[in-house]
């Protein structure tokens, strides 16, 4: 249990900057700015971290942490990263990439990165959709979804099905870790009725952690974060929150797909 | 001074070495894996201390943007291609020029469009002079006419990248790649670059260093590519080379980069021993293009021959350079085809006539 006990800092993160974020509300992509720059606090390795921003909602990133940014082409991320973690084998390198980025244009860089074992460590948020560029289709859209792009509905015979990143990246022989988590709040039923609970943040985390400890080993670390996207969905933020944990998560199981130094267990 | 006997991609392989290479980013193909091939050889001889890291990408795109992050780590690094190939690259240019990043790319140029073939041609003079990518930038860009060249041009292009940092090009095509010629390596440290005021290597006792394209602000971008541009100036008015042969009697001059300068150089040679006054301008920064040093060749009366591996692209440049007013006439081939020494002699004579 004290494994799971969440530590609050109290005071800034000296990882994070004072800049607010252009996050919408319900996005999960603050949460993981948040447990990521804790991570970084906790291990001690903010000076010499250095951060490859992606193409998506996750741009921005470089106006949140506190730490070194290179900004990657679509896609790219994994490949820039590989560059730089060569040369400065000293440095931690970590992205941040949503689906579209991480699962679509840049899953060749992606799937190289893991195969060759690059001790980087790549975050994947998973909204179903492309958010940054106005909700279009993203590989992981759900048969039927409604999008800006699929306006009848994602049909599997054009459009293909779900892209399954973490299966996918976990049955590359290099892969050191992978793992699905979910930054979404889910509802238990209490003595009072409904209330929430922070079970998966707090899992979020740890996988946060395992994931730049799989770096500091040497290995290929890679986290798929199931997240939301209530404007390009349009549901309200709670209708999302729960379309996560009632239908989305059924598509993308929540798990530990490979753990090859055995970070979790320990 | 080593003197070796050596292909003109090996030379480029080895100028770099020499100019203390850190990482080279590889994907093969045809004319330039020579380039490659002799850099994973070498890969841990002790003779380069400096050479840390190679590894082959999955594509093209890969590789351009290994570079692109290991330059972002202050390393000396670079990647070759070939023409299909450098159209890949202009992706990771564009970022890098926008970027300001420091590093070395070759394009050992073969007949295009498409799949075209592995002769040689020049016809992507425009993707590398004139920015090839998305956007307002522009490389510095080095053609050699002889492996001697190929094997000093990537210290120069190293000194040149770092200074202003933006890429560098080297731009050869499939003869000067394959070429074999006696070259010399004059004994020389790897010069000194810092890279302290904006290299990514953790932000240790001061600010964030952050390296970036994207700037959502108009003004504050406006004036991003307004620097950039600044800095153009600077490189047009420091760094501009050529080189002139014989032109200072001539009557006719052909302006001719990389291998087809060579064939010129015969054609002249032949031609003076007849009397006949002809000279050679030789570009060797394609960009920025020695534009005034051959418009003050105009005023002397002369008439010119461009002569290119593909089908007039220089010449826009030369045109531009030496007005409306001057005979250019032009010469070219392509599909992997070279100009004779007689096609251009003919050329010449019939430019005279035409004069008359």
């Amino acid at each position: 249990m004290s494994q799971l006990a969440l530590r609050v800092k109290v005071g800034r993160l000296e990882s994070l900057t004072e800049n607010p974020t252009h996050y919408c509300a319900g996005c999960e992509h603050g949460t993981l700015t948040k447990l990521i720059a804790s991570a970084m606090d906790d291990l001690g390795i903010r000076e010499r971290t250095v951060m490859i921003d992606s193409v998506g909602c996750s741009v921005l990133a470089y106006n949140y942490f506190n730490c070194d940014h290179v900004v990657a082409a679509h896609g790219r991320a994994p490949a820039v990263a590989t560059g730089l973690k060569r040369v400065r084998p000293e440095l931690m390198v970590f992205t941040v990439q949503g689906d579209g980025d991480a699962a679509s244009i840049g899953l060749l860089e992606l799937i190289y990165a893991a195969d060759r074992n690059t001790p980087i460590t790549v975050f994947m948020v998973n909204n179903g959709i492309y958010g940054m560029t106005g909700g279009q289709m993203a590989p992981t859209t759900l048969q039927g979804q409604i999008t800006t792009t699929t306006p009848e509905g994602r049909d599997k015979l054009l459009t293909g099905s779900e892209l399954d990143a973490s299966k996918l990246i976990a049955g590359i022989d290099g892969a050191a870790y992978v793992k699905r988590s979910s930054l979404v709040l889910t509802e238990i039923s209490g003595p009072r009725g409904k209330v929430y609970t922070i079970k998966n943040i707090l899992d979020a985390k740890k996988s946060v952690e395992n994931a730049f400890r799989v770096q500091q080993k040497g290995g290929f670390a890679f986290v798929e974060f199931l997240s939301t996207c209530s404007v390009n969905w349009h549901m309200s933020i709670l209708e999302a929150k729960r379309h996560v944990n009632n239908e989305v998560i059924k598509k993308y199981p929540l798990g530990l797909f490979k753990d090859t130094f055995g970070v979790e267990t320990k | 001074m080593t003197r070796v006997y050596l292909k003109g991609n090996e030379a480029i392989a080895y100028g770099a070495l020499e100019a203390g290479l850190n990482a080279y980013f590889a994907y093969p193909i045809t004319p330039s894996s020579e380039i490659p091939e002799t850099l994973a050889k070498e890969f841990g001889n002790k003779k380069f201390p400096e050479y840390k890291f190679f590894l082959q990408a999955a594509s093209e795109l890969e590789a351009i943007n290994m570079v692109i992050g290991a330059a972002s780590g202050g390393a000396r690094t670079m990647t070759a291609t070939s023409s299909p190939g450098f159209s890949l690259k202009q992706e990771g240019l564009s970022y890098a020029a926008g970027m300001e990043l420091p590093f070395l790319i070759v394009d050992i140029c073969r007949a295009g469009p498409g799949l075209g073939n592995l002769g040689p041609e020049q016809s992507d003079y425009f993707q590398a002079t004139k920015g090839g990518g998305h956007g307002a930038y522009r490389l510095i860009v080095l053609a050699p006419a002889s492996v001697q060249e190929m094997a000093s041009f990537p210290r120069l292009a190293f000194d040149l990248a770092f200074k202003y940092r933006n890429p560098v090009l080297i731009l050869g095509d499939a003869f000067t790649g394959q070429l074999k010629e006696d070259v010399e390596f004059p004994k020389l440290e790897p010069s000194k670059f810092d890279v302290s005021e904006w290299a990514v290597t953790g932000a240790r006792e001061r600010a964030p260093h952050i390296l970036n394209s994207l700037e959502l602000d108009y003004q504050k971008h406006y004036n991003h590519i307004a620097k950039i541009f600044e800095k153009y100036k600077r490189v047009e008015a420091n760094e501009v080379r050529f080189e002139e042969y014989l032109t200072e009697d001539a009557d006719q001059i052909i302006v001719a980069f990389g291998i087809v300068a060579r064939i010129a150089k015969g054609v002249i040679n032949k031609l003076r021993q007849k009397g006949v006054r002809v000279g050679l301008f030789r570009p060797i920064t394609l960009w920025p293009f020695p534009k005034t040093a051959l418009r003050k060749l105009v005023d002397q009366g002369k008439q010119f021959l461009v002569v290119e591996l593909n089908t007039g692209q220089m010449i826009e440049d030369v045109k531009l350079a030496v007005g409306e007013s001057v005979v250019v006439d032009f010469l070219g081939k392509w599909g992997g085809i070279v100009p004779t020494e007689s096609e251009i002699e003919n050329k010449l004579r019939r430019l005279e006539a035409v004069a008359v």
